[in-house]
């Protein structure tokens, strides 16, 4: 008698502070991503152009690959944020699994595109570089075919997004997807140190000194920051117009 | 938390924490068929079966490479810390490939554990540096070898 008590004392005082309803509201998300979105947007920019030029035309070449090292640039920011958004999606999934909040519904759909974009650009990159520096576009050892896994996730979860007569049931369905596919995440991170791939270990994120000259590291921190902001603005964007679309049906909600 | 939020983040975890163990022993049950290739050392281990086409990654041993002034037939040894075993080869080879350089060869492993390779693959390490600086630690580690 008097555990239960307890426990329903002990609930009534778990309380999300007032700032996370606020932030559940369509109105107070509109004019807060709208405040948030320049900040995120013309840095990003300027930062894209300052790591571009720094990076293609004043870091030094590699002393074995020449210039071809350069398309690292864009290769490392999408590969890292390919499996950034994928947890940010995978968060937000999980909110609007657990709370049935629409908000984070919204912004886990809109991690999607961007995501997959990152994923392709990575694989691209990868592949374009692989020809000339290992003698082959594609291998099938783990970090490639994980990436690639991560890809079909990506189109996978859209898919199954859109997939139903009812928002709802697909936004829930896609969501499951989403957390079944968080195990990957790990997979493709240490692919290269559990298993023998051709892909090289990390040059970046791991937890020593990066095995990269500083004057080649520092536009490449630029390019990663530059595209984390420009992605963290496209979904902020993205998620601001499904908010606006959907107050503006009034048979929804 | 409400009972109903509270069975739902239950229901979360649980997915997440069933689908990792799924995957975990399934990777555990693969885990040699993941590896892209075998080592020298495991090939002469008898891990890698012999007359099948298979892939062996090591470190060109230097001094080892052969070859033919008339065709583009090449030999080489591939090794780990462990052995090293020889590799034969016809065709162009990766720009990348070098004495002491990491490579991959996919081919057939004889009885005399030789791969006659129909592909060979150049493996990069994650070592990104400028040539200046490259010739400059190059440099100092042949100053101390001088001692």
């Amino acid at each position: 008698m008097s555990q239960t008590a307890t426990s329903a004392q002990r609930r009534k005082r778990f309380k999300p502070p007032l700032w996370v309803y606020k932030l559940a509201s369509p109105a107070y998300f509109d004019h807060l991503a709208g405040r948030i979105i320049p900040w995120l947007l013309f840095p990003g920019l300027v930062l894209l152009s300052i790591g571009l030029v720094w990076g293609l035309a004043f870091a030094p070449a590699d002393y074995q690959q020449g210039d071809s090292f350069r398309i690292i640039y864009v290769h490392v920011p999408t590969a890292a944020l390919s499996m950034a958004i994928y947890m940010a999606m995978a968060i937000t999934a999980a909110i609007s699994l657990i709370w049935r909040m629409r908000l984070a519904a919204i912004i886990s759909r809109n991690c999607a595109p961007i995501g997959a974009a990152c994923t392709f650009l990575a694989l691209a990159t990868g592949s374009l570089w692989g020809k000339p520096m290992w003698g082959t576009w594609w291998v099938w050892d783990a970090r490639l075919t994980s990436e690639l896994i991560l890809l079909f996730l990506y189109l996978g979860y859209m898919a199954l997004h859109d997939a139903f007569e009812d928002p709802e049931v697909g936004s829930r369905a896609a969501s499951i997807l989403a957390l079944v596919g968080v195990i990957n995440i790990p997979i493709i991170h240490y692919s290269v140190e559990w298993w023998h791939t051709l892909h090289q270990g990390a040059t970046l994120f791991k937890f020593a000194k990066p095995s990269i000259d500083p004057s080649m590291l520092w536009p490449l921190l630029v390019m990663l920051l530059a595209f984390a902001l420009l992605s963290a603005a496209n979904v902020l964007m993205r998620s601001r117009n499904d908010v606006l679309e959907r107050r503006l049906q009034p048979d929804d909600d | 938390m409400t009972s109903a939020r509270r069975r739902r983040l239950f229901m979360v975890m649980s997915v997440v924490f069933a689908s990792g163990v799924a995957v975990a022993l399934t990777t555990y049950a693969l885990r040699q068929h993941i590896n892209l290739f075998f080592a020298p050392s495991q090939v002469l281990a008898g891990e890698a079966p012999v007359d099948r086409v298979i892939r062996v990654g090591g470190l060109v041993v230097p001094g080892s490479i052969s070859r033919d002034q008339e065709t583009l037939q090449v030999s080489f040894e591939i090794a780990d810390n462990i052995a090293a075993i020889r590799v034969s080869y016809s065709g162009i080879l990766p720009d990348l490939f070098r004495e002491g350089q990491g490579i991959v060869a996919r081919g057939t492993l004889g009885p005399d554990y030789h791969i006659q390779a129909q592909e060979v693959l150049a493996r990069h390490d994650e070592e990104y540096m400028p040539p200046e600086v490259a010739d400059a630690l190059k440099r100092t580690s042949m100053a101390h070898d001088g001692y």
